[in-house]
């Protein structure tokens, strides 16, 4: 279930450029990538409350998540601002189809068992914490901003992630067995963290995007000593996963975004 | 507060986990009381099910110049973890700046049926309070 399915890509997941420029138009959609990035990895762990092994690790989640969706909300509200449609952070989030999503497959990715919870926060956490730390310098003053806070938030993230792996990899036969496939499950799904394109090369240009592309040697870096640590092998990747920047996404995506939109549907406006 | 009450740590098997009935009292956390057999941080964390995670009694200090107080328990299985544990538990509205866990197992508590001989003699002796001359104008901290 796990497979990704490449569609042609016919839905254009750049909005047509009804803000103020082409220019804007582009910054959104490289906005729209990072804040989904957080608001479904956010979705996915807080539907974690309850199932994780102890209460307290529960709470742990939740606050991930939590902070996750805090990145997420103003990246959504200036994207919406930029892009000019009169859609605010809750149309973005509550309203947008599938297709229309500019997330990495990686953190759509179910929650197999709790090694796959860890391993793709340990994943993405060390890719987050490395973007983050180079777009504090970035043009656009509100995602500088998100930059600047998120750092130490997703600092600690990456860190709850560690500990988990060491102590997992490093635990007993069948934490060991499961973390392991769980590294081997979620590894293709590492290399479109790291995918550039022309969108992203422009933006480096005017000071407002990083490069992914040139962080993957430190993260390679850093998974590698947490690997090590942990007595467990660096998986091999036999395909990699590609799409979801372009609004491509896994099966499993579909149900995951009918839970996350169907009250906001439902009951359009609904305040609590 | 809930410091552990009934702790009789010495005589608590390592292994009480195995005995059905302290396992399921172990179960507590949060600020429950602990029982006799409630295993407790070792340095070494056991290979174990979730149920063999021992109980940290976890302190905040709330800012500089306070005293770490005593706040609540959490389960993790090893020190480092409860720290982390206590961190997302107990300092989530920025209650503290410094945290401290400490096995609960590493406690010795004073027994309820020891409270009279403990407590009670204090209760008469008034002149233990500072009741019985002037503070003098300007002594700060007292």
């Amino acid at each position: 279930m796990s497979t990704p399915t490449p569609v042609a890509s016919s839905a254009p997941a750049a909005p047509a450029a009804g803000g103020e420029s082409a220019a804007d138009a582009a910054v959104a959609t490289y906005l729209l990538r990072l804040a989904d990035d957080a608001l479904v990895l956010g979705q996915r762990l807080g539907a974690q409350l309850t199932r994780a092994p102890q209460l307290e690790e529960d709470v742990a989640l939740a606050n991930i998540a939590l902070d996750l969706l805090g990145q997420a909300q103003p990246l959504l509200a200036r994207a919406g601002q930029l892009e000019g449609r009169g859609r605010d952070e809750d149309a973005l989030a509550f309203t947008r189809d599938e297709r229309e999503f500019l997330n990495c497959q990686l953190v759509e990715q179910p929650d197999g068992d709790f090694a796959e919870t860890v391993v793709r926060q340990l994943f993405f956490s060390t890719y987050q914490l490395l973007l983050l730390q180079r777009l504090v310098d970035s043009a656009d003053e509100v995602l500088a901003g998100v930059a600047a806070k998120g750092v130490k938030e997703v600092a600690y993230h990456r860190d709850h992630a560690v500990q988990w792996v060491l102590r997992l990899g490093d635990g007993t036969e069948e934490s060991h067995r499961r973390v392991q496939a769980a590294l081997q499950r979620l590894w293709p799904f590492v290399g479109e963290l790291f995918e550039t394109d022309d969108l992203v090369r422009d933006l480096v240009e005017r000071g407002v995007a990083t490069d992914p592309a040139q962080l993957r040697a430190a993260w390679d870096a850093d998974i590698d000593a947490v690997l090590t640590e942990a007595t467990l092998q660096r998986p091999t990747a036999r395909r990699t996963a590609t799409g979801g920047r372009r609004g491509e996404h896994t099966e499993c995506f579909g149900y995951l975004l009918a839970e996350m939109q169907h009250l906001h549907r439902s009951h359009p406006g609904a305040t609590w | 507060m809930n410091v552990p009450e009934e702790q009789d740590a010495s005589n608590a098997p390592a292994d009480a986990v195995t005995d059905p009935a302290g396992a399921a009292r172990a179960e507590g956390g949060h600020g429950a009381v602990p029982v006799a057999g409630v295993p407790a941080g070792s340095p070494v964390p056991t290979p174990a099910s979730r149920r063999d995670w021992p109980l940290w009694e976890v302190f905040v200090r709330g800012r500089r110049g306070l005293s770490h107080t005593h706040v609540g328990s959490l389960h993790a299985p090893d020190a480092t973890m409860a720290l982390r544990n206590a961190r997302d538990l107990y300092t989530r509205r920025q209650e503290g700046v410094s945290l401290w866990v400490v096995p609960a197992a590493a406690i010795t508590a004073s027994s309820p049926d020891e409270r009279d001989p403990f407590f009670a003699p204090a209760a008469d002796k008034a002149y233990r309070h500072p009741t019985f001359y002037d503070v003098p104008e300007g002594v700060q901290h007292l």
